[in-house]
């Protein structure tokens, strides 16, 4: 039986991603419990809004070292992905480290924030199973740059970390919550990762 | 690369959906959850919702219907109309809203725009301006087009992006409606002076409208409503002529 927990750390909105694993039959708890977030089999760690802040709302509740020592399934999207990196250039705030690479804020000439689908180039990452080439939805001033831990790229003037993963721990910047079929069928590639 | 999108809009009156010309003249065009989940199913890249007469009723937006609406929704879902403070922020987006649109409230007091960019980050705010082309000047309306300001398009779009607007929805209210096309100089001119994506709203008629509106502009989205709810153009139709004519699209 899957049991997704949502870690709620206040920063910005959760409902949404609620709403998509319903859609799949799947129940959700919103939590910043760790006994709860731990007995989940898989974890979805969520963020909008601005890094500094977010960080700061992770350090009020403790959970900041303890993410790091989760074994099962954990999928940061959007600014989650980006606090699982080294470092963001938004702030600066430094991330959690689980992600070998930087944040960095798009181009001054670049419509900023990125809004819209955009084509996804994947790897081999079961994650990706059965997607190849679709567009998802994106929102974004900050992006993680290209490193080995990349496993799907997308661009925008250059090209950048679409979803990045090591081992248990993976990070998409685009919302699966909110990308139609496309992104229901990413979430359930998500949910058969153990 | 990122492409451009066709966004449904549905302005909501009593709970229902409807579609005025030059922003009067309310017709019904069905029930919103219905529109909204078959919107989702169809192609549409983006959905948003207007509550028309919350301003004017000085009231906050439906949320239960917006609950409703959020739930079987997987595309990005925005919602505008009366939304005057960060607790109404705060409250539709525990509904399952993605972003909201404000207009009215900037207009009456701008710091709203900071306020919720600093709050929820700027993806989270669209400003939405109603403008009409009167003695030369783009002229902006508040309260759903009934008050004129003092104000003009291009300065009013440099400044809320400045206080941190994500995304800028333009309606012209000279073409809503008309289904004669977008407001094509305006939006161009819109597209050079700020530097946050631009949904055109106001004017689509036909296919052929939409290619004009992003081949002759660098708007990121374009809008409308009754050529989509009474099925005058499949979102699907749509996206294969924009195909043909080169513009990326979902």
């Amino acid at each position: 039986m899957k049991q997704v927990a949502i870690i709620d750390y206040g920063a910005g909105n959760v409902q949404s991603v609620r709403f998509a694993f319903e859609r799949l039959g799947v129940k959700t708890v919103v939590t910043s419990d760790s006994s709860e977030i731990q007995s989940a089999t898989h974890v979805i760690f969520p963020g909008v809004g601005h890094a500094k802040a977010a960080k700061s709302h992770l350090i009020q509740t403790g959970l900041i070292d303890f993410i790091k020592t989760l074994n099962q399934p954990v999928l940061g999207i959007c600014l989650g992905m980006q606090l699982l990196c080294k470092q963001t250039e938004e702030g600066p705030t430094e991330g959690l480290q689980i992600f070998d690479t930087n944040v960095a804020k798009f181009n001054v000439n670049l419509k900023v924030p990125a809004v819209g689908w955009a084509p996804v180039k994947p790897n081999n990452h079961p994650l990706f199973e059965r997607l190849h080439n679709e567009q998802f939805y994106f929102v974004h001033s900050y992006y993680a740059q290209v490193s080995e831990q990349t496993i799907a790229l997308a661009d925008y003037a250059i090209p950048y970390s679409a979803a990045l993963a090591n081992n248990n721990f993976i990070g998409v910047q685009f919302h699966p919550e909110r990308s139609g079929e496309a992104g229901e069928q990413l979430l359930n590639n998500f949910l058969k990762l153990s | 690369m990122i492409s451009k999108r066709i966004i449904p809009c549905l302005d909501i009156k009593d709970g229902r959906t409807v579609k005025g010309i030059n922003f009067v003249d309310l017709k019904d065009a069905g029930d919103p959850v219905a529109l909204a989940s078959s919107y989702s199913k169809r192609g549409a890249d983006e959905l948003v919702f207007l509550d028309i007469s919350a301003t004017e009723e000085g009231r906050g937006a439906f949320e239960p219907l917006i609950y409703e609406v959020a739930k079987t929704l997987s595309i990005p879902f925005t919602v505008g109309g009366g939304i005057r403070s960060t607790d109404k922020v705060s409250s539709l987006l525990q509904k399952g809203v993605d972003k909201v649109a404000i207009n009215s409230s900037a207009v009456k007091r701008p710091e709203l725009v900071s306020e919720i960019a600093n709050k929820f980050g700027s993806q989270c705010l669209v400003v939405a301006i109603d403008a009409k082309f009167i003695d030369g000047t783009w002229r902006v309306h508040t309260v759903g087009g009934k008050q004129s300001e003092a104000l003009e398009l291009f300065s009013w779009a440099e400044e809320v992006t400045n206080r941190g607007a994500g995304e800028l929805l333009f309606t012209s209210m000279d073409h809503d409606g008309t289904k004669a096309g977008f407001a094509i100089e305006a939006l161009a001119e819109l597209s050079s002076r700020v530097n946050i994506p631009i949904i055109a709203s106001g004017g689509a008629g036909t296919k052929e409208h939409f290619s004009e509106v992003f081949l002759k502009s660098n708007v990121d989205a374009a809008l409308a409503a009754s050529v989509f709810h009474f099925s005058e153009i499949e979102i699907a139709d749509l996206k294969d002529y924009l195909r043909s004519k080169n513009i990326l699209v979902r």
